[in-house]
């Protein structure tokens, strides 16, 4: 590695500016901060929208002071549909736990100084800032937010204002806050490779790195793959909208009484695109939570994790399969039945991989000393999650299955359980875990331990129905079921689902309480509060500017040495050189 | 951000090499500052390469499958000819900068330079020559939502010339500006990369063209 004396210092020293320091920073652990305070704001948003949804669905004739009219239309609940996916997909799941905490903790566990490309970095950050201002916008103009969707399937989304409010302006605004956070992505994509590629300490083997880093790059991998395709198809949508051209626009529409000039264009074409993207977008929210889970399962058993290589080579096999399954989600476009079967055969092997990352996890907790803190709480969460939403996957994963259920709230509960819920247990167990390192305290236990089963419990009673009410034939996307008499008799379920909802969000608070009080007046968090191996846990809380206070570790062993036998401390940090065992045996640990 | 933990950030930080010496006292093993290492920027290019490899290839799969569609309103357009001319001239400004950064590597400073400012107005009339493709077409009436061919013909020369004035904007200053964090040898290469790679896709997507005409 050259070392030039230029570049190590513009590392060193943090800029002393507040803007430079704090806004237009390009410490990588700013920026983390910045994309974890996006995603919270964000989150915040998504979670009032689905409460609206909740309510509505149950009191479809109740007044709504806020809204137009005081009674919700179709229309506004599809909005509401719209935008909620849209702000948790991109916003939330592809942002807290690859852009936030990977921003964070990759150069720390790597023992890198910083991003490969910090400017970069600081760029990405600010462009998913303009896209979320972008996406937000659409609330504001005339006609509303859009109302196609989160997959934003043409015609609806490709015709303008004539298929309904929010088509006009306010899907425009969809299509260019995601362009601007398909950019966003691929360059963050481009710095994660980069680092990971070419930034690792000395001795940091691809077979040490934390199962963390591996999460995070093979996620990279498919944001590089993924975004990249859905910029095409978006960069297409726009000129259907805008430039009267007919890539996904069919001949012959008439919409509200009025004939359409486009021709010839395919919807279908969208689906591909879109999915091309979609499908591995899933694996993107998911993936670094994998990571996560398997780091903190480790740390709290007190035990390597169970077949590491196995672990690793599954995340890859994961983001693989990712890219050829995209039909199961289209498997009632039509398509010639035996791409139908082709593509579910696909599916299931994903099960594969899955299974033996479950496996591992139980592996990895069997005969541990376990310690139940509230990050491993919401570690052992996401597995419940990560099951329980991947069984439900087997079923749809049958095109005769799926043709019944695709478009009721089965679908609706069983990607809640394993893309939504189960990724945000990895980004709480990431937050309980790494607050320390952040922010130089700790949470409060006992709050976070109330708030895992509240949460736990809590999610279970919001979707788990949904699967019954999915079964029954209730139908996803519509505003007002009670008028079908078939679906007026599972009104008491989503009565029950959204008091579920309700309570569940509450709980949330005690989460938001737990974290801003802790910023402030938690308890002064060690260096290494949890007594783990990886780097990042070798430098203080919060780490300095430069991470390692001028210096940089040279890594010896595999990141989750715990427990080793012969050794009096039952962890050994990557960076402990062979002959220094010797003195680890003599030495109590007096962490900071 | 709450201010308590600014200020602690801030009074660990001003303590320079403060910090957590580890539960093994000396065992701990520690180097220098790394740095940002050059070959760092080489495989952010190609990385880069890979995802606007993709984006085109997205393309290329919407343009075969819409192409492809039973009773398809397709027509096949007739190329501007001057767009074998603006291939000869990319292909060749992909042969000046090679001869460039061979004169870089081989220590011939004056010659480097020159070759470079060859590429660099090379790639400045490969651009002129396709907007004189799009007036040509414009002449026959064809323009982007004439037809789906044309539709395309347009997304593609557009992406790939937008890339191109990328390309461009980046020898102009690496010409005039030394970069500050990558040896020229660096820039040269990682420019270089980006070039090329443009002429070869530039290759396949005109191929594409010609395959349906």
């Amino acid at each position: 590695m050259s070392s030039n004396p230029q570049v190590a210092d513009s590392v060193t020293h943090a800029p002393n500016s507040l803007l430079r320091r704090y806004v237009f920073s390009t410490d990588h652990k700013i920026i983390g901060l910045q994309y974890f305070f996006l995603a919270l704001a964000a989150v915040t948003i998504g979670v009032i929208l689905s409460l609206l949804m909740r309510f509505h669905l149950v009191w479809p004739a109740a007044h709504l002071p806020f809204i137009a009219g005081g009674i919700m239309t179709p229309e506004q609940y599809l909005a509401l549909v719209t935008m909620h996916g849209t702000i948790m997909v991109f916003f939330v799941l592809t942002t807290a736990p690859q852009s936030a905490f990977g921003n964070y903790f990759l150069p720390l566990q790597i023992g890198a100084p910083d991003m490969a490309f910090p400017r970069l970095n600081m760029f990405s950050f600010w462009l998913t800032f303009l896209a979320f201002v972008v996406m937000l916008s659409a609330f504001f103009v005339p006609g509303g937010a859009p109302i196609s969707g989160w997959t934003a399937y043409p015609p609806l989304s490709g015709l303008g204002e004539v298929t309904g409010p929010g088509e006009g302006i306010g899907q425009s605004l969809w299509v260019a806050s995601i362009l601007i956070f398909c950019v966003a992505s691929l360059l963050g994509s481009i710095n994660f490779l980069s680092t990971t590629i070419d930034m690792r300490a000395p001795g940091m083997t691809l077979t040490r790195m934390p199962l963390t880093v591996w999460a995070w790059f093979v996620t990279a991998i498919l944001s590089l793959l993924a975004f990249s395709v859905l910029f095409a198809g978006g960069i297409l949508l726009v000129l259907d909208r805008v430039a009267a051209t007919s890539f996904f626009l069919p001949a012959g529409l008439v919409v509200s009484g009025e004939v359409q000039t486009h021709g010839g264009g395919s919807p279908l074409l969208w689906q591909h695109l879109f999915w091309f993207f979609g499908h591995p977008e899933v694996y993107i929210a998911i993936l670094p939570g994998m990571g996560v889970v398997s780091h903190i399962l480790a740390n709290f058993s007190r035990k390597p994790v169970f077949g590491y290589r196995a672990m690793a080579f599954a995340l890859c096999a994961i983001g693989f399969l990712g890219f050829l399954v995209w039909g199961h989600h289209m498997f009632v476009s039509g398509m010639n039945p035996y791409s139908g079967l082709t593509f579910s055969l696909l599916t299931v092997s994903i099960g594969v991989p899955s299974a033996v990352k479950t496996f591992n996890w139980l592996g990895t907790l069997w005969g541990g000393k376990i310690q139940f803190h509230s990050p491993m709480l919401f570690a052992i969460g996401f597995v419940s999650f990560f099951v329980t939403g991947g069984l439900s996957g087997i079923f749809l994963a049958q095109p005769a299955i799926d043709t019944e259920l695709h478009a009721t709230y089965y679908v609706v509960g069983h990607f809640h359980i394993v893309m939504g819920v189960a990724a945000i247990f990895g980004i709480f167990a990431a937050t309980y875990y790494w607050f320390p390192k952040m922010f130089g305290r700790r949470m409060n236990e006992s709050l976070g331990k109330f708030h895992f089963w509240l949460t736990f419990a809590g999610v279970y009673c919001i979707f788990m129905p949904m699967h019954f009410v999915g079964i029954a034939g209730g139908i996803r996307r519509y505003a007002d079921a009670t008028g079908a008499t078939y679906l007026a008799a599972l009104q008491p379920l989503h009565q029950f689902m959204t008091i579920a909802a309700f309570v569940t969000a509450a709980a949330q608070l005690i989460f938001f309480y737990n974290f801003f009080r802790s910023l402030k007046k938690g308890e002064a968090a060690s260096a290494n509060p949890w007594n783990a191996t990886t780097l990042e846990w070798i430098t203080a809380s919060p780490p300095p500017s430069d991470n390692f206070g001028g210096r940089f570790p040279r890594v010896h062993r595999g990141p989750y040495e715990y427990s080793v036998p012969g050794a009096t401390q039952d962890f050994l940090p990557q960076h402990l050189a062979p002959e220094a065992l010797g003195s680890a045996n003599k030495e109590p640990n007096n962490a900071n | 951000m709450p201010t308590s933990s600014i200020d602690e950030l801030i009074e660990r930080d001003g303590g320079g090499g403060a910090g957590y010496h580890g539960p093994f006292g000396n065992g701990d093993d520690w180097s220098g500052n790394p740095g940002i290492p050059q070959r760092t920027y080489v495989t952010g290019m190609i990385l880069a390469v890979g995802g606007i490899l993709m984006f085109f290839m997205a393309l290329v799969s919407a343009w075969v499958v819409r192409r492809g569609f039973p009773n398809s309103d397709w027509q096949p357009i007739a190329l501007p000819r001057i767009l074998w001319l603006n291939t000869v001239i990319l292909v060749a400004s992909s042969f000046t900068l090679a001869r460039s950064r061979h004169s870089l590597i081989a220590g011939r400073d004056t010659d480097s330079r020159h070759w470079w400012g060859v590429t660099t107005i090379l790639g400045a009339l490969f651009l002129v020559g396709q907007l004189l493709a799009w007036r040509q077409m414009f002449a026959a009436g064809l323009f982007l939502a004439t037809n789906p061919s044309s539709s395309f013909f347009y997304v593609f020369t557009a992406a790939h010339g937008l890339h191109v004035l990328g390309g461009i904007a980046a020898l102009l200053l690496v010409a005039w500006h030394s970069p500050r964090r990558l040896t020229r040898e660096t820039a040269t290469h990682v420019v270089a990369l980006y070039w090329h790679f443009l002429s070869a896709l530039w290759l396949i997507i005109f191929a594409l063209f010609l395959l349906e005409a």
